[in-house]
């Protein structure tokens, strides 16, 4: 199943090469729906509180690795997040790309099989081998099809994400060498010793923290996020980042839980610089590629904080902030590319008062300004809101930080909605842009569903991802660190918290 | 019957030489006109000494190898597989040669001859174990590559390439011989097993002398830092085709032979000796990557990528154990597969008239006016810049990971970050090739020799080229073991 999964964009991105544009087209759309259809299929014959490790495959096709693939509930909704956002990302091109449509299509096929293969890998080398390939398309899609400074974006964007890259192969090797293995879930329950972990963490955190991106390596982001095309940048943001906190998740907690705990600190200390410092300074942006972009640092501090709350409301809120993070950043750079489409320019000041002329895209460009900002009832307020709950029995003071992130991600955000929908109609051309095409409801329709749905009901996202949040936080309860909250245990509870919906559960513990 | 053994074991060779003496006559007395015929036939023979020592290599009854000729030459996994590298190089450096010199002032057979000569020189080199018949294989094998170099008689560059090959290489013979002479003079023997034995106690300082001697005249054989300088000179002013020859085959051997040199003759003191690879090894990452980001002219280019990659390849070498070996043999097969092909793309540069244009300006939007050759150029160079899912990746992939498991972890972590220097150059090939708006300089079409071996290395190194490992591995395993065996 999942190698089907890996097959078709791959076939189908060979067929675009050959193919003309309007074939490249519409190949592209019938190969992402047809993964986003195998996509809930996996959804639907996953096995919530089954096996672990499902939809397992294994052959030994390569000497010194194995290509194993299998998924876990936190690899599933990753999975389906990139399948869910592909066939929205080849909408997005249809009309903006016109030069070497075939090329550019095989391009997002190949990356989006080399996004599935990186979360359902389950050997180590075949997941180094996904996450380093994705750079090539990623290199070409900047640099053929981007904006004006795109060369220079292209290139940050790969040099900093290789460097990033090649430390952790050596932590790989010398982890293979001592454990014997390259299994990913054997590794996962292997203790590594103590003093090897602070190492092999470093490693681990160079290649993570640059894809994730953490405060200060994450100025390759704005380069790149603005240069790139609307889909290239949809990517980008909605999956590309997701890796640094999946490969944290799945990698450097459950490997070295110790290490994680010894530089608890130092995440910590980057988050808070990274959601206070990047949201003051998407605060004066002019660009609105360039504020989401660095809207987009700031959400991830925000992951990374509760990635290393070392409990399950930090973990679940992290796992929640990213999937939000997905759909909501994902669609504020569609609309951001639905005017770019009509104006091209991404200025803000060229823009003013659209929800007169445009009030359908006004609107959605509401709900997720909202979801962005953690409104309830949308999906940002779920995941943050975990998150910060989770840090608070660690740190209050981090939690306290991070929290005026939320003040300062409201004000930003709002900035921008007021400047650029409401007000004056200041510039006649864009005055005179049409309002939203059905194509574009296609788009940005379905992530507002989505976003609404996972605000309302997280439940169903969460589910999946339960049992094996538990088992992870049940191998970090070893090294979790004491909390300077020290809250007072309640009545004892017939269940346990991650049982129970967790966003009624941990009202008590506030 | 041991004459015999000595014979068979020889057979590739003998086949080359008696192949090499025919078709020198056949194109004395034809003349030019044979000189197609003569490549052809050159070309069988090189790939029929290949399948000779693909056999040798795999047929069990000689698994353990033999020596012949009295101990002064040895059959063995090792040298087969070398052999079968070098072999199958050359022969694709002839396929590619007659087009590109027929339109320069003709073909001549002598070509077909030299390269065949060379391949001899080659082979003895990686199955000498002693001083003496490794310096007449070195010998051979350099004299006729100073020749090929200088093969467009009248073009000046390679005229001046020839000449500074010629000097620079008797200089490092020189420092060779010297270093063996010395070795001889402290240890009182040529052979591998002889020397290796005297040398087993106290390194006296004599010996240490003849190992930096000769490990000296080694590295500039290879083109290691730093003694690389003359690899970019000459490398820019040999004719194309003699340049990817230079890059691949002379390489190999070269390779092959430092390392039987450094673990049979010096394996017992390796300390002495892996300090000193050590150093070349990392010098050589370095300068190879630094040295080629200011360079203009892509021979140049691919020079300097060369000798960054003989720096990951010397990696394997520092390891000093079987792993270790075989990584580096796996390292040469990607490696001659990736330079092969980025040289055939580099011939395939070329006007409706046959010039040639090797600067980045030239190249600048090949994709959209040559997109199947740009995306081939692309595949390389994302392989040769060590991306995954290419095989390129798969070379330092099994380098490195030897490294880590002998415990040299630091040193790795060093050379791994110094890689990244490099894909900066290989990166911007593919941004000139696809970012850039196009020259439209290059309006000929490629031949198809040129395609053929162009789609060859292409297939191997894209990633399709995973599903060889698992051969690989099991080869190079055997032929590391064999070399470990006579150490």
């Amino acid at each position: 199943m999942l190698s089907i999964m890996l097959l078709i964009p791959f076939a189908a991105g060979f067929a675009c090469f050959l193919a003309d544009a309007r074939q490249a087209r519409w190949i592209a759309l019938a190969a992402t729906l047809a993964d986003l259809a195998l996509g809930i299929m996996l959804w639907a014959g996953y096995d919530i509180g089954g096996a672990q490790w499902q939809f397992t495959e294994q052959a030994d096709l390569f000497a010194g690795f194995s290509y194993a693939l299998g998924i876990d509930g936190i690899a599933l909704m990753l999975i389906m997040l990139t399948v869910f956002l592909m066939p929205i990302c080849i909408l997005a091109s249809w009309q903006s790309i016109t030069r070497r449509v075939g090329e550019y299509m095989a391009a997002f096929l190949i990356m989006e099989a080399l996004m599935i293969g990186v979360f359902a890998a389950q050997d180590l080398f075949l997941f180094y081998i996904f996450f380093e390939a994705g750079l090539i398309p990623m290199y070409l899609i900047i640099g053929v099809w981007g904006g004006a400074d795109r060369i220079y974006a292209s290139y940050k964007f790969f040099l900093y994400t290789l460097l990033g890259s090649v430390l952790m192969l050596i932590a790989m090797f010398w982890m293979v060498a001592e454990a014997g293995t390259t299994d990913i879930p054997t590794l996962m329950q292997h203790d590594f010793p103590a003093g090897a972990q602070s190492w092999l963490w470093l490693a681990f955190f160079a290649s993570f923290a640059v894809k994730m991106p953490m405060w200060p390596v994450h100025t390759w982001l704005p380069d790149a996020h603005v240069q790139a095309p609307t889909a290239g940048s949809v990517i980008l943001a909605g999956v590309l980042l997701k890796m640094g906190g999946y490969g944290f998740i799945r990698f450097s907690l459950p490997m070295f839980p110790e290490a994680s705990a010894q530089f608890a600190w130092l995440i910590f200390a980057l988050s808070m610089v990274a959601v206070v410092y990047t949201s003051l300074v998407a605060l004066v942006q002019h660009d609105m590629k360039k504020l989401i972009a660095y809207s987009s640092v700031a959400h991830m501090g925000i992951v990374t904080v509760g990635l290393f709350a070392f409990n399950v409301q930090g973990l679940e809120g992290a796992m929640v902030v990213m999937l939000s993070h997905g759909l909501v950043s994902a669609a504020l750079f569609l609309c951001v590319g639905v005017i770019y489409d009509r104006l091209h320019t991404r200025e803000i000041d060229r823009y003013g008062g659209l929800s007169i002329n445009m009030p359908q895209y006004a609107l959605l460009f509401m709900l997720f300004t909202m979801a962005s900002v953690g409104l309830p009832g949308t999906s940002g307020f779920v995941g943050e809101f975990l998150s910060l709950v989770g840090a608070y029995q660690v740190s209050t003071l981090v939690t306290l930080l991070c929290a005026t992130g939320i003040i300062l991600g409201a004000a930003y955000m709002l900035y921008l909605y007021r400047r650029v929908a409401f007000g004056v109609q200041k510039n006649a051309d864009a005055a005179a842009m049409p309002d939203l095409s059905l194509r574009e409801w296609l788009m940005l329709g379905p992530i507002a569903a989505a976003v609404l749905w996972m605000g309302v009901y997280p439940e169903s996202f969460m589910a999946p991802m339960r049992a094996d949040i538990a088992a992870l936080d049940a191998r970090l309860a070893r090294a979790a660190p004491m909390g300077d909250s020290l809250l007072e245990v309640g009545e004892p509870r017939t269940a346990a918290a991650n049982q129970l919906a967790a966003s009624h559960g941990e009202g008590e513990s506030h | 019957m041991a004459n015999f053994s000595s014979f068979y074991f020889t057979g590739a060779e003998i086949l080359l030489s008696l192949a090499g003496l025919v078709l020198l006559m056949l194109a004395a007395w034809s003349g030019d006109r044979s000189a197609r015929l003569v490549t052809a036939l050159a070309c069988a023979a090189l790939i029929g000494g290949a399948i000779f020592s693909y056999d040798l290599l795999t047929n069990p009854s000689y698994e353990l190898g033999g020596d012949a000729f009295g101990g002064l030459y040895r059959m063995d996994a090792f040298g087969s597989f070398a052999k079968i590298l070098v072999f199958l190089a050359s022969a694709a450096c002839l396929v590619i040669a007659p087009r590109y010199f027929e339109e320069r002032g003709g073909y001549r057979g002598e070509y077909p001859v030299l390269i065949l000569f060379n391949a001899v020189g080659m082979s003895m080199m990686v199955s000498a174990v002693d001083f003496i018949t490794l310096y007449i294989g070195l010998e051979m094998s350099s004299l006729s590559s100073y020749v090929l170099a200088a093969f467009l008689r009248s073009d000046q560059k390679s005229a001046e390439a020839g000449l500074k090959y010629f000097v620079l290489g008797a200089l490092a013979s020189g420092i060779l011989l010297y270093g063996i002479s010395l070795l001889y003079g402290f240890t009182g023997s040529t052979t591998f097993i002889g020397v290796g034995a005297a040398m087993a106690g106290d390194l006296s300082t004599g010996q240490l002398f003849g190992i930096v001697f000769v490990l000296a005249g080694l590295a500039f054989k290879i083109s290691a830092a730093p003694f690389h300088m003359w690899t970019p000179d000459v490398y820019e002013g040999a004719p194309t085709p003699v340049t990817a020859f230079f890059a691949t085959a002379p390489k190999v051997a070269a390779v092959a032979l430092t390392a039987r040199v450094a673990m049979e003759v010096f394996g017992s003191q390796s300390d002495a000796w892996r300090q000193i690879v050590m150093t070349a090894a990392l010098l050589s990452i370095v300068i190879g990557a630094l040295g080629a980001i200011g360079q203009e002219n892509l021979k140049r280019l691919l020079a300097y990528s060369s000798i960054n990659n003989v720096g990951f390849i010397l990696l394997g070498l520092v390891v000093a154990n079987e792993a270790g070996a075989a990584a580096m043999l796996v390292y040469l097969f990607i490696y001659v597969a990736m330079s092969l092909g980025s040289f055939v793309g580099l011939l395939m540069l070329r006007d409706t008239e046959g010039n040639l244009y090797e600067t980045f300006a030239d190249i600048s939007g090949l994709s959209t006016t040559r997109p199947l050759m740009a995306w081939c150029l692309l595949l390389l160079m994302f392989s040769l810049a060590g991306i995954p899912p290419l095989l390129g990746f798969w070379a330092k992939f099994v380098v490195f990971q030897a490294t880590v498991e002998a415990g040299l972890v630091a040193f790795g972590a060093i050379a791994i970050a110094a890689s990244v220097i490099g894909a900066f150059y290989y990166i911007k090939f593919v941004k000139v090739m696809f970012f850039d708006e196009p020259a439209g300089v290059v309006t000929g079409k490629g031949g198809r020799g040129h395609w053929a071996v162009l789609a060859i290395c292409t297939l191997i190194v894209s990633p399709l080229g995973y599903l060889l490992t698992p051969a690989l591995d099991v080869l190079a395993g055997k032929a590391a073991a064999a070399l470990l065996i006579a150490s």
